[in-house]
């Protein structure tokens, strides 16, 4: 009994004493972060969009489900629809501004799925090796013989088109690739000194895990979580765009596209509006990862 | 030495295309509902659906019918499309022509204007001629490439009306090769843009990585001419982790067209695949995606070899 609870303590002591715990590092990287202009205009991005989708019911001027066919298709800078109506007359800033929550919510949602059971299994694969390890492995495999945006539309040909389906296939798609980034890391730690020194007072596989391996993770899983994301959105428009993710009328970014791509020539703003909103949600975390990145300093694996 | 690196990858590649064959076949089991039911539309009689579900063998043990299916699929024998009515075999190769005459083009496209940005970038490192490529590069990881055909069709095809945005022939006076190469132009560099980034992108930080490298010093120090360094040097060996990046490259595009080929109505495998999805049309879904799968793990094993063959120390982990 008593004998354990030492032993975790050590173990936790020790484990604070790896590289990847030390405060000092914390304070650096965000110095590091804060000095980036580009990385932290790419948050600030992301952050006022963010803030849009939470603030949705105070900002947006209309019901993003109104429609009114007599005044459809009208232009940008109409007086009583800033950025113009769409092919049902629905206002498409109200449209773009709740769109935003079913179009960051899939990919948060997923790209977090993804790393939960993604990093588990890379743990688990990394640390105790042997025939788990393989059957792991040999799971991936598979999946990644898929290239990702085929694999999700398998998944959504097999559940059948939807928002939730939508999120569970991205969400897969991204498995293979956490369980081998971190699978690849553990891996490596596990020979290090300090996993060695705590396993030698006695800490159990939990305890390694959690404490020695764990910490030292954390900064890789944040930089593959912020370049992830904007990955899994661009994924999650595209099935919609392609009819198989969020369905009309759904004001989600990918559908509004798919809904009016047909009116170009009469409406090209109702393509525009929506088109844009993608680019800057994915422009802006990319920013933000790469500068993520630089300030960590770690390096991806690029497969 | 490489004969056994070709077996092994061989034999794995044929490992995984057997595990893709029985993803591909529980996707039609894993449905929710009757597959017969599913196929045939809420309205179908009984008759008709005992009909159908005995012809699909539902009725046998599951490993009983993926054998069957498996043993039609090695001879070529994908099923019947339900809404086309034609093999589905016929089907899919027709319009994969298609998708390859796209997706090669693009490739292309994406080879020439990747190296050639991602290395003058390097080379004139800290100019705003490297800003501007660095800023090009990010937006193009960054943009839809559905929002970007759409955009780039309004402003060719409906705008100044220089490019047609739609279909691979014209429908009146159409056919030839000229007809072609004015469908291609816009979905062709659609497709590239996101590519090209990517591929700009690595070999910047490539050229960058080899550029400082004691090797290249010595053939400056050597009196070698700067030109003569940077192709013959640097170049060279900055190619090295791009090839690898190449194929995986090659592989995406092949899905990523189903997006382009919707957006410009190209006749290709992808956009039939997403339409089987939408019609409920599962034999034309699990070929397509089995074909696409299968030339996938094909180029991904090209690509190892390509890379092992210019890097040897690849072989040796």
């Amino acid at each position: 009994m008593t004998n354990s609870t030492i032993s975790s303590d050590v173990t936790s002591e020790i484990g604070s004493a790896a590289p990847g715990r030390s405060r000092s590092r914390s304070a650096q990287v965000m110095r590091r972060l804060l000095r980036d202009r580009i990385g932290m205009a790419g948050i600030i991005l992301v952050l006022l969009l963010i803030l849009m989708a939470l603030l949705a019911p105070i900002i947006s001027p209309d019901d993003p489900l109104a429609t009114n066919l007599s005044a459809a298709f009208k232009p940008i800078g109409t007086s009583g629809h800033v950025l113009g109506t769409d092919l049902y007359g629905r206002d498409m800033l109200s449209r773009v501004i709740w769109g935003a929550r079913p179009s960051l919510m899939i990919g948060f949602v997923a790209t977090c799925l993804a790393l939960g059971l993604g990093v588990s299994l890379g743990v688990v694969s990394g640390f105790y090796g042997g025939r788990v390890d393989t059957v792991i492995m040999r799971i991936v495999d598979v999946f990644l013989a898929f290239p990702y945006l085929l694999l999700a539309i398998v998944i959504v040909g097999a559940l059948g088109p939807g928002l939730f389906h939508a999120t569970l296939a991205v969400a897969i798609t991204a498995i293979p690739f956490y369980v081998r980034l971190i699978r690849g890391m553990v891996l490596s730690f596990r020979e290090e000194q300090f996993v060695e020194a705590s396993r030698a007072v006695g800490a159990s596989g939990f305890h390694l895990m959690r404490y020695a391996i764990f910490p030292n993770i954390v900064p890789y899983v944040i930089v593959a979580f912020s370049i992830n994301v904007g990955y899994l959105i661009l994924e999650a428009a595209s099935l919609s765009f392609l009819g198989l993710g969020a369905q009309p009328p759904s004001p989600e970014w990918g559908a509004m596209l798919a809904e009016n791509r047909n009116y170009l020539t009469i409406a090209p703003h109702t393509v525009l509006i929506p088109g844009i909103a993608i680019f800057l949600v994915i422009i802006g975390l990319n920013l933000f990862g790469d500068a993520l990145r630089d300030a960590f300093d770690v390096r991806l694996r690029e497969d | 030495m490489y004969l056994t690196w070709i077996i092994r990858r061989v034999v794995y590649l044929i490992l995984v295309l057997w595990a893709v064959t029985i993803v591909v076949f529980l996707m039609m089991h894993l449905a929710p509902g009757d597959p017969a039911q599913a196929m045939l539309g809420p309205m179908a009689s009984g008759p008709a659906l005992a009909s159908l579900r005995q012809e699909l063998g539902l009725n046998e043990p599951i490993y009983i019918q993926y054998l069957h299916w498996l043993g039609h699929a090695l001879r070529g024998n994908l099923g019947r499309s339900i809404r086309q009515q034609v093999p589905v075999s016929s089907l899919i190769f027709s319009q994969f022509k298609n998708t390859v005459i796209l997706g090669s083009v693009s490739f292309v496209l994406a080879v020439i204007g990747g190296l050639a940005l991602g290395f003058i970038a390097a080379l004139k490192r800290g100019s705003l001629l490297d800003r501007i490529i660095i800023v090009i590069a990010s937006s193009g990881i960054a943009i839809p490439s559905f929002f970007l055909g759409l955009v780039l069709a309004y402003i060719f095809g409906i705008k100044f009306r220089i490019l047609p945005s739609n279909g691979m022939y014209a429908l009146q006076g159409g056919g030839g090769f000229g007809d072609l190469l004015k469908h291609l132009a816009l979905p062709a560099i659609t497709l590239a843009v996101g590519p090209i980034a990517v591929v700009a992108r690595m070999t910047r930080s490539s050229t960058l990585e080899v550029m400082g490298q004691d090797y290249v010093r010595t053939a400056r120090a050597k009196g070698l001419h700067d030109h003569t360094v940077a192709m013959r040097h640097i170049f060279k060996n900055a190619l090295i982790p791009i090839i690898h990046l190449l194929g995986l490259q090659a592989g995406i595009l092949l899905s990523a067209t189903a997006l382009v080929e919707v957006v410009f109505s190209w006749p290709g495998i992808g956009a039939l695949m997403v339409n089987s999805i939408l019609t409920r049309d599962l034999p034309v879904t699990q070929g397509s995606v089995l074909l696409i799968a299968a030339v996938y793990a094909v180029i991904s094993v090209v690509a190892d070899f390509a890379h092992m063959m210019i890097d040897p120390r690849v072989h040796q982990t």
